[in-house]
């Protein structure tokens, strides 16, 4: 484990001591020691002394094992000094710390608490890696099971009196099956929404700007919406109310209306303006995915008896347009509005479908076709035979 | 009375010998005997030939030649053009009834000894043209440009690549190149459509001819039961009464075209893309099936030799025999009759095997 | 097969037989029904179909006159959709109209001048460059040409 510009001599002992003394094979890939730093970047000491006493000496700066508290202005000592974090990576922030200061894991360190997270907690001490590499504690794909190690953990969180099921919702949601299933880094985890070193969650008034930051359509048309209003008035954060915060399930049409699925019931009674807009809604959108689904029935049926119709097929792919753009236009909860997206959809079907009867019409005209000149054709070996033994007999 | 046939008959008698080509068109006589309905597979060949040209023509007239227009120009006759779907349909089954009658024509030709002298160049322009037509199916294969269609090539041109010395320059040759790109497209749409049709003209032209010299043949083994009828019974005349007949054969095979193209009309596929991996399963025609499945068994290496250039090697052997076979019917050293027929009927049982083998195998 | 008599075989008028006529008739009919269901489709087939257009690589995308700088227009590009855009500066741009991210239709934003999916905020710029949001892959460029009064538009050929 050698670096060959820097001697740290602690590595010669402390990489073959046993357990706790020790430092584990994957400290050469930690990003500090990469970057050619030494064991006494951080816990002090001389680490060019091979002699014990030496490179361990209170003299020298040897802090030993350094305690939680004191971690996140260690760690800022370099981290949040501009003209020293320049000579290394020039394009890396240099506000962590402050940022810190401001979430509710800073603001509890600041007042004695020794339980919240310190940097370590979610970077790693000595298996730090860079936040870039997969295997990191704070890569995209890590960062949801990084937090629940104590915010899944309910005896852990037990003197905060929050609630500790965050992690187990996150995991049924739409977001957790976009990052983890799908590899798609880009889908939100706990500190996209949360922030990391700043990590507070947003209050109910700011939850649907969050949101915002990838869901433009559907904030702009919401903000257009009654229910902005109406939400300030209640104290109901937007966005959240209906579709949860961490157990944010793939929506459905039935979650509009005044079915048995339907959010709208949570307020809404049935016959008040709302619930008819609601039902109205859902009818539409549901008469949309109704006929798209018969137009692909029918062409899939055409296809199957051997008739060429890839051109409605392509078709189709218009009216799922429409019917995608319909469904985000739900958050302007006008009826009015939802309706115009829908019948471009339904102009849509309607011809693909016409395609699909065109193509079974054609189907049935070949077969008559060819019944007529099969008819035509025994006829004449009829004709034919008749002749030719007229013909011999004379 | 001066009906206008008859005018037009008179006006044409005045100019050209046309009683003495009545007169030489009625002498033509076809055998009578239990094995008679065999000499319709070579009409009903000529005829389903004819149904190609016809058909291709047609095609013509819509289909455009190079990688980035074929298959769109193929899917254009199927979906736009009025009744394309029927045309394409019945070029394509039409071309499958065209070997197979081809195929069916040879063995019966073969079981009923015609052949013998005074027969060989009959035969021998007959295998020409069977491979012409073998020529014509796998060129013609390649024009829609679909991923079957591509990948079929594809193996296709690399069974004769591996024939010592000659295998290289065809490979290039028929691929216009190292792989099969646009160039190999309009290669085989300039054999399919023009070089391949000069040369069959030409040689049914000699076919028909020699048939014509030297009139129909009986088998040797019904010889004496035929010359023991009298002679207004032992053959019917060409004109009109085997011609109608084969009239008759000609429309029940219109009939069947008509009745494939429309309930299993031939599929377009999906668009050939160099760049993706061949499908599972790949597999010529079925008239290839039997060779490329016998290829596919024989060992890697056989006695220190590559095994499918001896695979290959043996085919080219068969084709030779084929070709040769009038020359190798002979009385002295041995009779070889007996040995042709059985060697015939355990190549026949043997493609037979192989070709159903190769439709099941995966 | 029947034996053929001596009798010649050509006549100029044939007897009046009723069964003789029924026969001729019978066969005439199936005679000429049978070659208009043959020559009835043919007949059709040589008449060219309406749509001139194969749809191949290159699609007529649009007419000169339907854009204006810095508009754009949908198109439909073989098997998916395209957007074809004008610029401010009155240059054509083509590329795919379907998002690298999750595949939803995007549009021009004439306001920003580049493009935008309105699902998830993602955000190209002219060239297709995937610069903001979600989208993990640059939309694929298509080629420009302009032949008089219309623009078409085809795959980039390899050189």
């Amino acid at each position: 484990m050698a670096f060959a510009q820097t001697k740290d001599s602690c590595l010669d002992c402390h990489a073959n001591l046993p357990n706790l003394l020790g430092v584990s094979a994957t400290y050469s890939q930690n990003i500090h020691a990469q970057k050619g730093l030494t064991c006494a970047a951080c816990h002090g000491g001389d680490a060019n002394s091979d002699d014990p006493e030496k490179a361990m000496s209170r003299a020298a700066g040897w802090k030993g094992k350094i305690e939680r508290k004191q971690i996140p202005e260690l760690c800022a000592s370099c981290h949040a000094d501009a003209e020293r974090m320049k000579k290394y990576n020039p394009s890396l922030r240099v506000d962590q710390f402050q940022q810190y200061k401001t979430s509710v894991h800073g603001m509890k360190w600041a007042k004695g608490d020794s339980k919240v997270a310190v940097c370590t907690d979610c970077h790693g001490a000595h298996d730090l890696l860079a936040p870039s590499d997969p295997r990191s504690r704070v890569h995209p794909s890590n960062i949801a099971t990084t937090c629940s190690h104590c915010h899944a953990d309910a005896d852990y969180m037990k003197p905060y009196g929050i609630k500790t099921d965050q992690f187990a919702n996150y995991e049924q949601s739409v977001h957790h099956d976009a990052m983890v299933v799908r590899g798609d880094l880009s889908a939100p985890t706990c500190t996209t929404c949360h922030g990391n070193h700043g990590a507070t969650p947003p209050g109910v008034a700011n939850v649907t700007a969050v949101c915002a930051n990838c869901h433009v359509f559907q904030a702009q048309l919401f903000a257009t919406s009654p229910h902005k209003d109406a939400f300030a008035t209640m104290g109901l954060p937007g966005c959240v109310t209906c579709h949860s915060n961490h157990a944010i399930k793939h929506p459905t049409d039935e979650m509009t209306g005044m079915g048995p699925n339907a959010v709208c019931t949570n307020c809404h009674t049935q016959g008040d303006p709302g619930a008819t807009q609601a039902e109205a809604m859902y009818n539409q959108l549901t008469e949309l995915a109704t006929a798209i689904a018969a137009s692909d029935e029918l062409l899939g049926k055409a296809e199957r008896q051997g008739m060429e119709v890839s051109q409605a097929k392509l078709q189709t792919a218009q009216a799922r347009d429409a019917l995608l753009k319909a469904r985000v236009t739900v958050h302007a909860f006008r009826d009015s509005e939802l309706k115009r997206k829908t019948d471009a959809g339904l102009a849509v079907t309607r011809q693909t479908y016409a395609a699909g009867e065109k193509a079974m019409e054609e189907w049935r005209f070949r077969r008559v076709g060819l019944g007529l000149s099969v008819v035509a054709i025994a006829l004449v070996l009829v004709g034919l035979g008749l002749y030719i033994r007229q013909l011999e007999q004379r | 009375m001066a009906s206008p046939v008859y005018s037009v008959r008179q006006w044409l008698d005045e100019r050209f010998p046309l009683e003495d080509i009545r007169a030489l068109a009625l002498k033509k006589k076809v055998p009578v005997h239990r094995y008679s309905y065999w000499y319709f597979l070579g009409g009903m060949t000529l005829f389903l030939f004819g149904v190609q040209v016809l058909t291709g023509a047609l095609l013509l007239l819509y289909y455009r030649p190079g990688a980035d227009e074929a298959f769109e120009s193929v899917q254009f006759i199927m979906t736009q053009v009025q009744f394309g779907w029927l045309i394409r349909s019945v070029h394509a089954w039409s071309a499958n009834l065209l070997i197979f009658m081809a195929f069916a024509h040879l063995f019966s030709v073969l079981f009923l000894r015609s052949y013998r002298k005074p027969r060989e160049l009959t035969w021998v322009s007959g295998i020409l043209l069977l491979f012409l037509m073998l020529g014509f199916g796998f060129s013609g294969y390649l024009l829609p440009w679909n991923t079957l269609s591509y990948f079929a090539t594809k193996v296709g041109t690399e069974i004769p690549a591996q024939i010592p010395i000659v295998g290289r320059p065809l490979l290039l040759f028929l691929r216009g190149g190292e792989d099969i790109t646009g160039s190999t497209l309009t290669r085989m749409f300039g054999l399919h459509v023009a070089i391949l049709p000069a040369v069959a003209t030409l040689l049914i032209g000699v076919h028909l001819a020699l048939i014509q010299w030297f009139g129909m043949s009986v088998p040797p083994g019904l010889q004496a039961e035929w010359q023991a009828l009298p002679p207004e019974k032992r053959d019917i005349r060409f004109f009109p009464n085997f011609v109608l007949r084969e009239l008759m054969a000609w429309y029940v095979a219109l009939g069947l075209l008509g009745a494939l193209a429309a309930l299993f009309p031939w599929g377009l596929g999906v668009k050939a893309d160099p760049f993706a991996s061949a499908p599972a399963g790949i597999k010529p025609e079925w008239y290839f099936l039997a060779m490329f499945q016998t290829l596919k068994l024989i060992p890697a290496k056989v006695l220190r030799m590559d095994g499918e250039m001896l695979g290959i090697l043996a085919f080219g052997m068969i084709g030779a025999v084929a070709l040769l076979l009038p020359f190798l019917d002979r009385e002295k050293p041995f009779n070889t009759r007996r040995w042709i027929t059985g060697l015939v009927c355990v190549f026949l049982g043997y493609m037979l095997v192989m070709t159903v083998y190769g439709w099941v195998a995966k | 097969m029947h034996s053929a008599s001596s009798a010649s075989t050509a006549a100029p008028e044939p007897r009046n037989a009723p069964r003789r006529r029924f026969v001729n008739i019978l066969l005439g009919t199936g005679l000429v029904a049978s070659a208009a269901s043959f020559l009835y489709p043919i007949l059709r087939y040589l008449v060219p179909p309406k749509l001139p257009d194969l749809g191949g690589d290159a699609v007529l995308a649009a007419h000169v006159a339907e854009l204006k700088p810095n508009t754009a227009k949908m198109f439909r590009f073989g098997a998916r959709p395209g957007l074809l855009v004008q610029t401010a500066t009155g240059e054509y741009r083509a590329m795919s109209a379907t998002c690298t991210h999750l595949a939803c239709t995007v549009q021009y934003r004439p306001d920003l001048r580049e493009i935008w999916c309105a699902c998830h905020n993602g955000m190209y710029d002219l060239n297709g460059r995937n610069i903001s949001g979600p989208p993990p892959r640059p939309l694929e460029v298509f080629e420009v040409q302009v032949r008089g009064d219309d623009i078409f538009v085809r795959r980039k050929q390899e050189a």
